[in-house]
């Protein structure tokens, strides 16, 4: 899923300036599951800027809504239910639902209450950590299912750099040196001649270094 | 700032709370009870919810106390645990709001009625009164 984190709450009050009526629009996809934008961080988010404006002296009114994403057009659409009854929309998807509604709705202003931070799972409860990078020219099948893109600091692609430390990365002995899980996997599979095979000069336009990507699906366009 | 009655709101489990609320509104008072404060029961910790006691103060209050079972002596296990976790977000979101985080209080008491739980609510009442009325009162 999406990973994302709210906007300290001052960020967040200026960027919206003295709008009097705002829309908080939550997402039920990704940012529900991470806890950074569902029905209940709305809610939340409702409360604090109704404090934070009312301590301003500039009270605000707040329709609180979610919608099933944020990502897809028919979704979107149910947000002209509201119109002329605010000032400006604060969207708690990640950044494609800020960018589906900017696009879709050229006259709304609409502003990001999260940053959005990774592609990333929950590790534990409350915990989620970043595991691919979404580069658009997938290597897992020869490093053990592990991602050298997005979880080698210096993504790199042909065996560690040389600075771990037992089996801790060097920025930090809190982050496992990913090129050392990867050995341990092969390994334990009986794959580690896997590791000697040689990766080729990597060609970044898939992941986003040749401008912004499409998928098509021929199949699905009629 | 003499005639400052603060608003104190209390959030409580079923535990904490059954026997406080079993006495009369005025045998709570004539044990100590601040005259603002007053008793939110949930049937446990762990149903609290953050924009619950945000809303608290929205709504007025001065200050809030959370109680709930001892940490380790939760009826539900883990109620009293969340609910401290749930007043220490607040906590934060005070401080990001420029509001001081004493505002709000996480306390662990037994079950059944102790004067700690008056003691609780005088308290919260002494520290806002040296702070004051929230900041964020006056018409919504
Ligand atoms: S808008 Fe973003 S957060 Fe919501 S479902 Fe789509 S990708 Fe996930
Ligand atoms: S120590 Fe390992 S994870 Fe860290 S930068 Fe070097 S190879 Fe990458």
């Amino acid at each position: 899923m999406i990973v994302a984190e709210r906007k300290p709450v001052d960020e967040i009050l200026k960027m919206i300036g003295g709008a009097k009526r705002v829309l908080i629009l939550g997402c039920r996809g990704c940012v529900s599951v991470c806890s950074a934008g569902g029905e209940r961080e709305v809610e939340i988010l409702a409360s604090m800027l109704k404090v934070g404006r009312k301590k301003e002296g500039k009270p605000i009114e707040i329709i609180e809504a979610s919608l099933v994403r944020q990502c897809d057009k028919e979704y979107i659409d149910s947000i002209d239910q509201w119109d002329g009854q605010f000032d400006a929309i604060l969207s708690m998807a990640c950044g494609v639902g800020v960018n589906f509604i900017a696009n879709l709705r050229p006259m709304v202003n609409v502003y990001p209450a999260v940053n959005t931070s990774f592609f990333g799972g929950s590790a534990e409860q409350g915990v989620w950590s970043e595991q691919c990078a979404g580069c658009g020219d997938c290597v897992l099948h020869v490093t053990g299912g592990l991602c050298p893109v997005a979880r080698c600091a210096k993504s790199l692609m042909n065996g560690p750099c040389g600075g771990s430390q037992d089996g801790r990365c060097e920025i930090h002995r809190d982050v496992p040196c990913i090129w050392q899980s990867v050995y341990e996997k092969l390994n334990g599979l009986g794959r580690q001649e896997q590791m000697l095979e040689l990766a080729p000069i990597r060609d970044w336009r898939s992941a986003g270094h040749g401008g912004p990507r499409t998928a098509v699906r021929d199949d699905l366009t009629v | 700032m003499s005639d400052f009655t603060p608003n104190i709101q209390v959030f409580c489990c079923h535990y904490t709370s059954q026997q406080a609320l079993s006495v009369s509104p005025e045998g709570l008072r004539a044990d100590g009870f601040p005259a603002g404060a007053s008793i939110n029961r949930v049937v446990c910790g762990g149903k609290l919810k953050v924009s619950s006691l945000l809303k608290a103060f929205e709504d007025g209050a001065d200050g809030v106390c959370v109680v709930a079972c001892p940490e380790d002596k939760c009826h539900n296990l883990m109620g009293s645990q969340r609910a401290a976790k749930r007043a220490g977000a607040v906590k934060k979101v005070l401080a990001e709001l420029g509001l001081e985080a004493e505002r709000i209080s996480m306390h662990h008491l037994e079950r059944g009625f102790h004067q700690e739980f008056v003691t609780v609510a005088q308290e919260m009442e002494q520290r806002v009164k040296a702070m004051g009325p929230s900041p964020i009162k006056g018409e919504k």
